[in-house]
Order: structure tokens, then C-alpha cells, then sequence
């Protein structure tokens, strides 16, 4: 089923998942972090319209309530929450410096393809108009990874664990439009529960390094030799 | 087939009188969103005409090299211009010049700008020079790139193919076609030295590009690098607003089919100058060393646009 | 079914009770006595299960192969509350936490104990899910209970490693319900093991193929697969002792269980394909890997927790090899061997915690002379690393027995393997036991009040498993075998 069949509406769910998975990359290339949240906000939106329009496009009733959630977890409360803490770790002016920033975008690029060959024979029988959306689905879970891989900064990282969620989100959506509504509160329970934690994890590794470059939290290794006195 | 030749030579020179006329309408939108009234719409023209006549001065250290040059890039450029289709689709010279050739005369002419400002020995004209080959050499993959997902879509590298197939197809929302016309967007402000890469209204600023080669051009010779730089941006603009947006251009050579193209084609170009002189007055020109992140933006843009063709266009 | 809510609601109100008890001297009786109403719980649902084969309904399933793991974790959260009720008085007293943080500890790990019951209950795989992911939340605020930065830093890997596995996994769910949209034509039930389990021959297996991987990359970073493994040593040693008992003793047999539930709707889905052993030959990989490296890494480590932390790895690997490589009698071995390992390590694990405070570190090379200075923690650890390394009379030894030559009928060269990687495992544990068993005592080390019980209950009950094994037990083991095998080895 090429593009050129589908209705408008239909053609508009792939456009959106197309712009998911460049923000994706904007949110990978993007140095300064109340920038990136607001990118990630809007991918929130994003995959939200897509559940949107998948849900006016198709017969997929439940999806209209999923759509909601998913705007409001992730396009709202969850950025408000991160603007929040960034504010209060003062860190609204921050900028990282990003390491090997070209390489990393074309690894990314990489991750893009291999999703894709990845999802190809699972693709190719005949299935519901989204299926082209499971490879973006799996390239934007697969990009966040990389993410909490290449960035140093916490806040960064949870960026990508949360774009890496919302990547989850559009699979869901995209592969089987929409989870059963107990897993799908559930999953939701569990990302609000998340962020609540990384919270507090933000203002533990600021008292115990003094920063939150997360590159400096490396007293555990196998090599290094263990001498504190811990309480057991 | 004499008659359509004829048809492709009007058009091509329809491009050669066109140009001036976009460059004074940015000015002239620029200056009024500035609050400024403004030069006279026809002001190039008469700019253009003003050194047309005016006596040719060539530095003693110039070799034959830098008199060749301005006729060599005045008309690369032309005949990259005339391999786009501007107010008629079906033109024959589509047999023989595709997307690559038309990347490759814009090369051509790119060089020999760069060589002339190198030619001299002043410092500004080798620094232009070699600023100028930076930014094509990020640039030039990218459009390759933007380009190259159009002929994906049309399974064809000739531009009158990509915009037939886009006109037979409808109107449909293509992810690829947004990334490609994107990339284009920032490949065209790129090569045309347009803000927030290059300030076209600087003159002896360091930061200039494209007026540091043409520094010590005067009279007639400088009059066709103008007019080239101007017939470029014409085509880049052609390029995006017909390959996007191909609706209205004449699919016949009928006179009617012709004006209707005419007319869109204007109004096209009008809006796209619009949104040009908009964006100008609102940017920055971008320090040098930024410049390579914006144009892997492009390139990035571009990637991405044939990403999705493939994934999510084409179908099993 | 009310045997179910019983166990589930137990910990599920106590967590919350405590989370709002203010007296700390009653808090860890009171988780004690949930606790216990949970085992109570397990015990009756075990007994029904027994009686009538399987209970099912209301999006649960309980049936012998989860029943016996149900009994396991309320078994060990029982003891484990025994010891920590003291010990962590004990922490609390010596000002390292605050009586806030000892809050949290007791709400948590009641938290921690329902969302282990609700995964190894539901029928649901998308419950499944959330419940292994709230169980890495419950876990997270207790491993930095601390605050040294080296818990920090072990807190932070933890979540983010455990955040990306089971990310992974949660895609890997969703490829499964996609898989079985194609099969089941309600979507609510599309999730559901049992349903899917009836249908598995017809689901896709292109798309079950790819699912499982990232199941098993996901789900086998709770397993602590190498090399997913990286959180577990950090979390282990950093954390209390009693989260390190139960996280040993409990979640990766959880993360375990949904690794094997999930290889049985794979293997019934690519039973008819070009490869219908993927499933099995992945797991045998992963499982050697794991096993051979862990048990190499324990020759070098400093730190005690951290130490044991990798034997857990080694046994994990060598269960998840025996899931893999199928058949009733490695997979019997491997039911057997999961309830033999998580009864000694735990009981391991509570008396490195006695050991710990003897010593005041967790330093290996500074705790000495144990058998001296306390006799009952040094023979505690001495029985508990002879279980653990799989000696006779011990229940390990008859697990790893059964695996052997479970291997040999069917893969004779892994045999060989198995034994050489048994074998470093030994010297590793054995070179730095003995001198934390037998050396001399440092000048002024005093006996800590230690309360034993738990460690007693537990090595007894593996050298009971090692001598004989009751017949309610092997029939149990059985059933679980018949049901993820197909065939029964009795």
C-alpha cells in the first residue's frame, strides 16, 4: 500500500510521525536544556496527534482517551515538571557541550535505517495503513537510547528516557492502535512515577557531586579499590 | 518542435529579465517592513544598466582568467536556469539536462566565481573565495541529497518527470517532501548568500562572502556577476515554488496555459520573496563557524527526507 | 480467588500503613506481620492450586509453575522482614539514615513485595510489564537509602540501565499484541498469556522472532544478563543488605519467570519454522555468557556485597542456559535450582549484612576472623558459600546435578563448559572466604546481636532439598515442568 492510496487523513499520520522522529533529532543535537525540553514537549504533542488522528481516521474509539493522556503526560506535565526542577537547580541557562555532535547524528541516522530493516519483514504483509509508523516508533525508542548514551548532563538523559517512552507511545499506536486501557494507565502510572523519582534523584546527585554531569558520578568501577567505610 | 524550442528559449530568456525584478521586490519588502520606503521596485534594472555602460577597469595583476569569467558564470548560470521549468512544464530541453546537470552548471559557474576572486591576489578575494568553497562544499551534498528523493518519488532525475508526477498525484502530504523542502530552503539562502549565512547588502565588512570576490569587478563585468548571482536566486526560487507547488504551470503551449503560468509563477515568486525578506529582517547573520552546523542541518534534512520516502511512503 | 486478594491486598495496605506509621519501633514488626499475612495468603493459594490445578480469572492466573514462586517470594519476604526489623534499628541507630528514610525503607519494600506478587500472578503481559517497571521504581529510592555518593551513583545506573531494558522489553510487548491482533480477534484479550498461550502455534513468528529479542535484552537486564548486568553489583552493594537479599532472591527469579513465560508462546509460535529453537539457543547464549564471565569476575572483587552480587549472576546464567535448553529434565533442574539459589543467597546475603556490621565495613581484606569473634555468622557464611558453591549435602548440588546431566543427554560438549565455569566459581568464592572465615580477628572486633533465624530456616531448608525432596514438592516441580515443557519428568 503505497502513499499515494491513502486518504488525506491517513497521509497526515505519517506526516506527523515523520516530524516526531526529527524532533527526535533535534532533541539529540540540541545543547541548551530548556530548549530540548521544549522540543521533547512537542514531540508529546506529536505523537498525541498521531493517536489522534488514528483514532478520527480509523475505528479506534479508546484511542480518543489515550490521546488525551498521552497530551497531558507528555506534552504537559511532564516538560512543566522538567522546567520546574531546571529552574530550581538553576540550571535554565545551561548549555552542554555536546561530544562529537556530527557523529552522533549519523549514528543516529544509522539507528533510523537499521530500525527500518529491522521492521521490514515484519512490514511487509499486508496490515493496517500505520505499519510504516513501526520503524519511526522503533527509531525514535532506539535514538533516546542513544541519548542516555552520548549525554553527560542528567536532565539530558531523562530526556531521552522520556523521548524514548514516547517513541513506546507511538508504537503502541502505530502497530496495534493502542494498548488495553489497564496497561496503558499502568504504563502511564509508571512514566509519572519515573519522573517524580528522577526528581528526587536530580537533587541527590547535585548534593553528592556538586553538578549534574552524570560523567562525574564514577566512584563504581571493577578496577577501583574499595576502601570507604560503608554501613552495609 | 521548432515551436517549443522556441517556447524553451522565451522562457529561458524570461529568467535573464525576470531577475532583477525579484531582487528589487525583496528589497523593496524589506525596506518597508523596516519602516524604510524604499529603492523603486525597477531600481536593479537600472543599476544593472547604470554599469552596463560604464567603463571597465581590470587590475594589473589580473590574468586573461579574470576578464573570462564573468561571461562564464553569467552564463553557467543561464543555462541552469533555463533547464528549470518556469511558466511552461513539457519543454524539450528536459531530453537533455537533468537535476544533476543543473547541479553541476551551478558548480561550474561556482568555481569559476571562485577563481576569479583568487585570480587578483587581493587578501578579501582569496579569503570570499575560500569562504565560498566551505559553503558549497557542505551545501552541494545536501541539495544532491534534497534532489535525490524528488527523483525517488518520480523515478526519474529530470525535473519536468518530478513535476508531472507530483502534479499527477494530487495533492498528498509526503514527510519527504517537507524534510526536502527544507533542505532546500537552507540550501538555497546558502548558495544564493542570503541571510543568516552571508549579508548581501555588506560591502568591505570581513564577514562578506560573495562581495569579497567581486571586489575588484567593475563596469560590464560586474554587471553579469550581478546579474548572475540574481538570475540564481531566481532559479533557486523557480526550483522551490514550482517542484513544491507545481500547481499552475502550463502543461501546454497553448498562449492561455502560458499566461495562467506566467501569472501563478509571479505570484509564487511574490510570496516566496515575501516570506525571504521576512526571515531576513527578523534573523542574524550567523558567525562563520556556524555555519557548518546549519548546513548539516540541511544535509541532515535532506537524509531524512529519503529516510521516510523509503520508510513510510513506498509500501510493500 | 480470595486467597489471591489476600496476598495481593496485604502488602498493598501495609505499604501503605507504613508509609504513614509515625512510631519507627512498630514499623518493622508491623512489616513482619504483612509479611506474614502474605505468606499466609500464598500458603492457601498454593493449597487451592493443589486442589484444583489452576485458578484463573479477573486477569490473573495462578498455576503450578507460578504458585511455587508466589510461596518462594512471600517465604522470603517473611525473613527477610525477621532480619531487617533489627537491622535496620540498627542503621537507623547509628544515624546513618533518617527515621524519614526508614519510613520509606518499610513502605517500600512491602511496594517492592506487591509489585513481585502482581508479576508473577497476572495473566496479562502488559501488567507484567508495569509491575516488573514498578518494581525498579519501589527499588530505586531504597539502593540510594545511603546518600553516598556511591549509592547515588549506584541509585542513578540502576534506574537508567533498568529504564532502557525494560523499555526495550515494553516494545517487545507491544510487537507481541500486534503479533496477536492478527490471531485473537478481541483486543482485550490480546495481551493475555493464557489466550495467547492457547493460539501460540498461529501467531506470526517474523514478528514473534523480533519481539522476543527485545524481550529477552529487556527483561534480561532485570535477569542481570551479562552484559545488561552492569547495575546489578553496584545496586547490590550499595543498597541495605535486605534489599540485596530480596533483589537476589526475588526479582530476578521474577524477571526470570517472565523471560520463560515468554519463550513458551515464542516456541509455540516458531515450532513450525526453519528455527524452532531460537528462543532456546538465545537463552543458552545469554546464560553461558553470563554464567562464564560472572563467575570470572569474582576472583577479583574487594568488596563482600558485590562479591555475591556476581555469584547471583553466575546462577542466574546457568538457570537461564537450563530454560534454554528445554526438556523436563533441565527444566525441572532449573524450577529446582531457582528455589535452591534464592533460599541461600538470601540467607547469604542477611549474614554478609551480620557480618558487615561485626566488621564495620564492606571491605573483604578488613573482615577477619569471623568464626572467632562470632562463631555463628562465620559458620553461617562458611555453610551458606558451601551451599552456594554447590556441594553436597546441599539442595544446590542436587539442581546443578540435575542440569549437568541434563546437559550431557543433550548437549554433551556445554557439559564441559558448565563444569570448568562451576570450577572458577569455586576458587573464587573459596580464595576470599577463608580468610574472612578463618583469619585472624582484627585488635577489638566485638559480637553484633544477630539474629540467626533466618539464615537457620533457610540453609535448613536447602540441606532438607539437598538430601531429600519431599513428594509435594517434586510433584509441584513436576507440574510446573509438564506445563512449561509439555512432558513430565516423574
Amino acid at each position: 500500500m503505497s502513499l499515494t492510496q491513502l486518504p488525506v487523513l491517513q497521509q497526515f499520520v505519517l506526516l506527523l510521525a515523520a516530524l516526531a522522529l526529527f524532533l527526535s533529532f533535534v532533541l539529540l543535537a540540541q545543547a541548551r536544556l530548556v530548549a530540548a525540553i521544549h522540543a521533547f514537549a512537542w514531540q508529546g504533542v506529536l505523537v498525541s496527534a498521531v493517536t489522534l488522528v488514528v483514532a478520527l481516521a480509523g475505528t479506534a474509539h479508546h484511542l480518543y482517551f489515550s490521546a488525551a493522556l498521552t497530551l497531558a503526560l507528555k506534552g504537559l506535565l511532564i516538560p512543566w515538571m522538567l522546567h520546574r526542577l531546571v529552574r530550581r537547580l538553576s540550571l535554565s541557562r545551561h548549555t552542554e557541550t555536546l561530544r562529537w555532535p556530527a557523529l552522533v547524528i549519523m549514528a543516529a541516522v544509522l539507528l533510523v535505517i537499521f530500525s527500518y530493516w529491522l521492521v521490514e519483514p515484519m512490514v511487509a504483509q499486508d496490515l493496517a495503513f500505520t505499519r510504516n509508523i513501526v520503524a519511526v516508533s522503533l527509531a525514535v525508542v532506539l535514538i533516546g537510547l542513544l541519548m542516555m548514551v552520548f549525554r553527560q548532563q542528567a536532565v539530558a538523559q531523562v530526556l531521552g528516557f522520556m523521548s524514548m517512552e514516547n517513541g513506546l507511545f507511538l508504537a503502541a499506536v502505530s502497530a496495534t492502535a493502542g494498548m488495553p486501557l489497564v496497561v496503558e494507565l499502568g504504563v502511564a502510572f509508571d512514566v509519572l512515577v519515573a519522573m517524580v523519582l528522577f526528581g528526587v534523584f536530580f537533587f541527590q546527585i547535585r548534593e553528592s557531586i556538586d553538578s549534574l554531569d552524570v560523567d562525574r558520578l564514577n566512584r563504581l568501577t571493577e578496577a577501583v579499590e574499595i576502601t570507604g567505610e560503608r554501613p552495609g | 518542435m521548432i515551436y517549443s524550442w522556441l517556447i524553451a528559449l522565451f522562457q529561458a530568456l524570461l529568467y535573464v529579465a525576470l531577475a532583477p525584478l525579484l531582487i528589487g521586490w525583496v528589497r523593496k519588502v524589506r525596506a518597508r517592513l523596516q519602516n524604510r520606503r524604499g529603492a523603486p521596485l525597477l531600481q536593479p534594472y537600472a543599476d544593472l544598466r547604470k554599469l552596463l555602460i560604464k567603463e571597465i577597469r581590470v587590475p594589473h595583476t589580473a590574468s586573461p582568467l579574470f576578464r573570462l569569467a564573468p561571461y562564464i558564470v553569467f552564463v553557467a548560470t543561464w543555462l541552469a536556469a533555463a533547464t528549470v521549468p518556469l511558466v511552461a512544464l513539457d519543454l524539450p530541453i528536459a531530453q537533455i539536462a537533468d537535476i544533476i546537470v543543473l547541479v553541476g552548471l551551478l558548480g561550474l559557474a561556482r568555481f569559476f566565481l571562485a577563481l576569479a576572486g583568487m585570480d587578483v591576489g587581493t587578501a578579501f578575494g582569496g579569503m570570499g573565495a575560500s569562504r565560498e568553497m566551505l559553503i558549497s562544499a557542505l551545501a552541494e551534498p545536501a541539495m544532491l541529497m534534497a534532489v535525490f528523493t524528488l527523483a525517488m518519488t518520480a523515478h526519474s532525475t529530470s525535473l519536468v518527470s518530478v513535476m508531472s508526477h507530483h502534479l499527477a498525484d494530487g495533492f498528498l502530504l509526503r514527510p519527504s517532501y517537507l524534510f526536502a523542502f527544507g533542505a532546500l530552503v537552507l540550501v538555497a539562502l546558502a548558495e544564493c548568500s542570503r541571510i543568516p549565512v552571508d549579508n548581501p547588502t555588506t560591502h568591505l565588512e570581513l564577514t562578506m562572502v560573495h562581495e569579497a570576490m567581486l571586489l575588484e569587478y567593475s563596469g560590464r563585468h560586474l554587471a553579469l556577476m550581478e546579474w548572475a548571482s540574481q538570475i540564481k536566486l531566481l532559479l533557486y526560487g523557480v526550483l522551490i515554488a514550482n517542484v513544491f507547488f507545481p500547481w499552475g504551470i502550463g502543461q501546454d503551449f497553448g498562449l492561455l496555459a502560458l499566461g495562467i503560468g506566467l501569472v501563478v509563477v509571479l505570484l509564487k515568486l511574490a510570496v516566496l520573496g515575501l516570506a525571504l525578506a521576512t526571515a531576513e529582517t527578523t534573523l542574524a547573520k550567523m558567525r562563520l563557524f556556524r555555519v557548518p552546523a546549519f548546513l548539516n542541518l540541511a544535509l541532515l534534512l535532506a537524509l531524512l527526507g529519503l529516510l521516510s520516502h523509503v520508510i513510510l511512503e513506498v509500501g510493500a | 480467588m480470595t486467597a489471591l486478594l489476600l496476598t495481593l491486598l496485604a502488602p498493598l495496605l501495609g505499604g501503605l500503613t507504613l508509609a504513614l506509621l509515625r512510631p519507627l519501633a512498630l514499623a518493622g514488626w508491623f512489616n513482619l506481620a504483612v509479611s506474614l499475612i502474605t505468606l499466609g495468603g500464598a500458603a492457601w493459594l498454593a493449597w487451592l492450586v493443589a486442589v484444583s490445578g489452576m485458578i484463573a480469572g479477573m486477569g490473573f492466573r495462578v498455576d503450578a509453575f507460578n504458585v511455587y514462586l508466589v510461596v518462594l517470594t512471600a517465604f522470603v519476604g517473611v525473613t527477610t522482614s525477621i532480619f531487617s526489623r533489627p537491622y535496620m534499628r540498627h542503621v537507623c541507630s547509628t544515624g546513618k539514615i533518617s527515621a524519614g528514610s526508614l519510613r520509606v525503607y518499610h513502605s517500600m519494600y512491602q511496594a517492592f513485595m506487591l509489585t513481585m506478587l502482581v508479576a508473577l500472578t497476572t495473566d496479562n503481559l502488559g501488567v507484567l510489564w508495569v509491575a516488573i517497571e514498578g518494581a525498579t521504581l519501589a527499588t530505586v529510592l531504597l539502593v540510594s537509602l545511603y546518600r553516598t555518593p556511591e549509592a547515588v551513583e549506584a541509585a542513578w545506573k540502576y534506574f537508567i540501565l533498568c529504564g532502557v531494558g525494560i523499555a526495550l522489553a515494553l516494545f517487545g510487548t507491544v510487537l507481541t499484541y500486534f503479533a496477536a491482533q492478527h490471531v485473537i480477534a478481541d483486543p482485550a484479550a490480546g495481551l493475555t498469556w493464557s489466550a495467547l498461550y492457547e493460539r501460540a502455534h498461529e501467531l506470526n513468528p517474523t514478528v514473534m522472532r523480533i519481539a522476543f529479542v527485545f524481550l529477552l535484552v529487556g527483561y534480561g537486564t532485570k535477569v542481570g544478563l551479562v552484559p545488561m548486568h552492569q547495575w546489578l553489583p553496584d545496586a547490590h552493594s550499595e543498597g541495605p543488605t535486605p534489599m540485596s537479599a530480596v533483589l537476589s532472591g526475588l526479582l530476578l527469579n521474577v524477571a526470570l519467570y517472565a523471560v520463560v513465560r515468554l519463550k513458551m508462546l515464542v516456541d509455540g509460535s516458531l515450532a513450525e519454522t526453519a528455527t524452532p529453537h531460537l528462543a532456546g539457543s538465545l537463552l543458552m547464549g545469554f546464560g553461558l555468557v553470563s554464567f562464564t564471565v560472572a563467575g570470572l569476575f569474582l576472583h577479583r572483587q574487594r568488596d563482600i556485597k558485590r562479591m555475591f552480587s556476581y555469584s547471583s549472576i553466575e546462577h542466574m546464567g546457568l538457570m537461564t542456559f537450563a530454560f534454554g535448553l528445554g526438556g523436563s529434565l533441565a527444566t525441572f533442574g532449573a524450577l529446582l535450582h531457582m528455589l535452591v539459589h534464592s533460599l541461600t543467597k538470601s540467607a547469604i546475603f542477611v549474614t554478609v549484612g551480620h557480618a558487615t556490621h561485626l566488621a564495620g565495613t564492606q571491605a573483604i581484606e578488613r573482615i577477619r576472623g569471623l568464626i572467632r569473634t562470632q562463631p555463628a555468622i562465620g559458620w553461617s557464611l562458611l555453610f551458606g558459600v558451601v551451599a552456594i558453591a554447590g556441594f553436597p549435602p546441599f539442595g544446590v548440588f542436587t539442581s546443578e546435578f540435575l542440569l549437568l546431566t541434563a546437559t550431557m543427554q543433550s548437549q554433551p560438549w556445554f557439559t564441559v563448559a558448565l563444569v570448568s565455569g562451576l570450577a572458577v566459581a569455586f576458587a573464587g568464592l573459596f580464595r576470599h572466604l577463608h580468610p574472612m572465615v578463618y583469619g585472624a580477628a582484627p585488635e577489638g572486633q566485638q559480637p553484633v546481636q544477630a539474629n540467626m533465624l533466618p539464615v537457620l530456616l533457610h540453609l535448613g531448608l536447602v540441606l532438607w532439598l539437598g538430601l531429600s525432596i519431599p513428594d509435594f514438592l517434586a510433584t509441584w516441580l513436576d507440574r510446573a515442568t509438564g506445563l512449561i515443557t509439555g512432558t513430565r519428568l516423574l
